[in-house]
């Protein structure tokens, strides 16, 4: 004891994962640009992109081909990619600073939130929907977490189990009303009901400018709190005896995570299990640290959306699949798997 | 003076109070037991020191008024290990002590090569370099508590506080986690106050022993002092017989109306 040490290994991100990572996306990026009825092969895409879009050389391909790969294929790809990345990092972000592995962007009645401001516009402002929907969204995620958070904290204070409790009931109770809102209004079941199983529709890059300011901002803002939220995994107790207000840190990442997945929701529908599946299989490989997962998670979200996406176009090709049905059909089983085994998490 | 502490009250609920009019001057360097009945607010009394709940009354951390140092500065004074800490499943041991660093870091900084190399030092102090990279799941019981000290040393405070480190632990165990916060005191000069359950361990390692009853301190002084048989049945309700020993005095628990 008391002897000359040697220093320990920084702790921190994981260069070789994030690489790998990223090599996925530009896969997952590639593959959905490539697949699709209009025969454009892999090579005269990376032509494209790299030598016309890049460098500027001449096209080689049709300009009904260029049109395809720069305003339908690769607008839809970085919707994807945005909203799967953005889907991740909310989720591991719940996960991380309620301390819950069940957490998600969809326990804290975010998604039902959404839905219910969603239904209203679609259901009372017959015509305004597509330019009123994503602000009724977000509006409705906002009261939704706002009031899950205020009735969390009434119940039990700092405790984390109260909130996704309260979560739970403010989740069932605007489900409540968007069902009675829905049953007033049978003609517009139909448009919901497309919107609540998820859709990457795209009108050229409307959408991706939407959502980049989003991204920037919650990206930026969560990854900075990589580290902190490694603290939290202490409880908020031993976070506060560590000069960190528990309370602090919660409020800025929920804010954060919130306003990620309402930008999400509002462009692209209510596509589930992203924020659970994603952040558990980074966690098997990268371990628990917030450090890893949290930019890691958002990588892959975004190949595993692109990649979900390429599947709900071709699965039952010329007809698409709402993307949530894709998330769903892989998500389920995995959540179940979940439950099974984070029962020493939660217990 | 370490801690100074002037008419403190602590109430969870009006018209409750946990503590009530406390006073108390912990010296630079001493060990101080706080002794007492379930309910006397011993881990009251630690957690206000701490800064973790609402008090009247006030605390000086070596010379500074606790209520205008900000968290940061209060956390790189005072160290706070709780009863149960919260173990974070599959975090490495690394990780978990480098979460000592955090008072000394930027609110949204991460560690420097100094917080690594005051980590590292902390692992050796406690024998823990070859599970540097292990996972706290896969730890036993007393490899935990030797990392969880270890991430209070990584804190760096000069004043340690433990909330019944000997709580849920056999004869041995409490032995041995008292023996070492004894080693640590050795090998790093700090003032250390742990609340106790064990009141021939508390009279055999600490300095001094405050005992506490109702919130209010009702004996202070050296164990001779303060772990009479009289005093014991009074605020325990335990019939007891004290012993000197060697290194101080042990209290044996004896059956009623035996002889």
């Amino acid at each position: 004891m008391g002897r000359p040490t040697a220093d320990l290994e920084p702790v921190g991100l994981r260069w070789g994962w994030l690489a790998t990572m990223l090599a996925v996306l530009l896969g997952a990026a590639l593959a959905g640009i490539t697949v699709g009825p209009a025969g454009i092969g892999p090579g005269q895409v990376i032509n494209e992109l790299l030598g016309a879009g890049l460098a500027g050389r001449p096209s080689t391909l049709s300009s009904i081909q260029q049109a395809i790969i720069w305003e339908i294929r690769l607008p839809r790809v970085a919707l994807g990619g945005l909203v799967g990345g953005l889907l991740s990092l909310a989720g591991a972000s719940y996960q991380g600073v309620f301390r819950n592995p069940l957490a998600d962007p969809y326990l804290l009645g975010v998604a039902a939130g959404g839905g219910l401001g969603a239904t209203v516009v679609i259901a009372m402002v017959p015509g305004a929907g597509s330019s009123l929907l994503p602000l009724a969204a977000f509006v409705g995620a906002s009261v939704a977490v706002a009031l899950t958070y205020a009735v969390g904290r009434s119940m039990g204070g700092r405790s984390a189990v109260s909130l996704i409790l309260a979560g739970v009931a403010v989740a069932a109770f605007f489900t409540a009303i968007q069902t009675y809102i829905l049953q007033r209004n049978a003609d517009t079941i139909r448009q919901v009901y497309s919107w609540i199983l998820g859709l990457l529709a795209t009108t050229g890059w409307r959408e991706v400018l939407v959502l980049i300011p989003y991204a920037v901002v919650c990206g930026t803002g969560l990854v900075l709190h990589r580290r902190l939220l490694d603290v939290m995994s202490v409880g908020d107790e031993e976070v506060d005896s560590l000069g960190i207000s528990a309370l602090r840190v919660r409020t800025t990442v929920v804010v954060l995570a919130t306003l990620a997945t309402a930008a999400a929701v509002a462009v692209s529908g209510l596509i589930g299990f992203v924020g659970i599946v994603i952040p558990h299989t980074i966690r098997l490989l990268v371990g628990v640290s917030y450090r890893s997962l949290i930019p890691i998670s958002a990588v892959a979200g975004a190949a595993f959306l692109i990649l979900a996406d390429l599947a709900a176009r071709t699965v039952a090709s010329p007809a698409e699949l709402p993307i949530g049905v894709i998330t769903a059909f892989v998500g389920a089983p995995f959540f179940m798997l979940v439950l099974r085994t984070s029962k020493r998490y939660v217990a | 003076m370490s801690v100074v502490i002037d008419r403190l009250s602590v109430s969870y609920r009006p018209g409750a109070p946990v503590l009530r009019e406390l006073s108390l001057d912990v010296n630079e360097g001493e060990w101080l037991g706080l002794l007492g009945p379930n309910g006397a607010g011993k881990s009251t009394l630690l957690k206000a020191i701490a800064g973790l709940v609402e008090h009247t009354g006030s605390i000086r951390l070596r010379g500074a008024d606790a209520a205008s140092l900000r968290h940061r500065d209060r956390a790189r004074c005072v160290a706070f290990v709780p009863q149960e800490p919260v173990i974070p499943p599959g975090m490495t041991v690394t990780e978990y002590v480098l979460l000592g660093r955090t008072p000394h870091l930027p609110y949204l900084g991460t560690e420097g090569r100094s917080d690594l190399t005051m980590a590292a030092s902390a692992l050796a102090l406690l024998d823990l370099e070859p599970f540097a990279n292990r996972s706290m799941s896969a730890l036993s019981g007393g490899e935990r508590r030797r990392v969880v000290l270890a991430r209070a040393i990584a804190q760096q405070a000069d004043i340690l506080l433990l909330d019944e480190p000997t709580g849920a632990l056999d004869i041995g165990q409490g032995q041995n986690a008292l023996e070492l916060i004894g080693y640590l005191r050795e090998e790093r000069p700090m003032t250390i106050i742990t609340a106790m359950h064990d009141l021939t361990l508390a009279g055999q390692f600490a300095d001094r022993l405050l005992l506490m009853a109702g919130g209010r301190v009702v004996a202070d002084g050296p164990a001779a002092q303060v772990l009479t048989a009289e005093y014991i049945r009074e605020f325990y309700q335990a019939n007891v017989e004290v012993v000197s020993v060697n290194s101080g005095v042990a209290v044996l628990p004896i059956r009623n109306g035996a002889r």
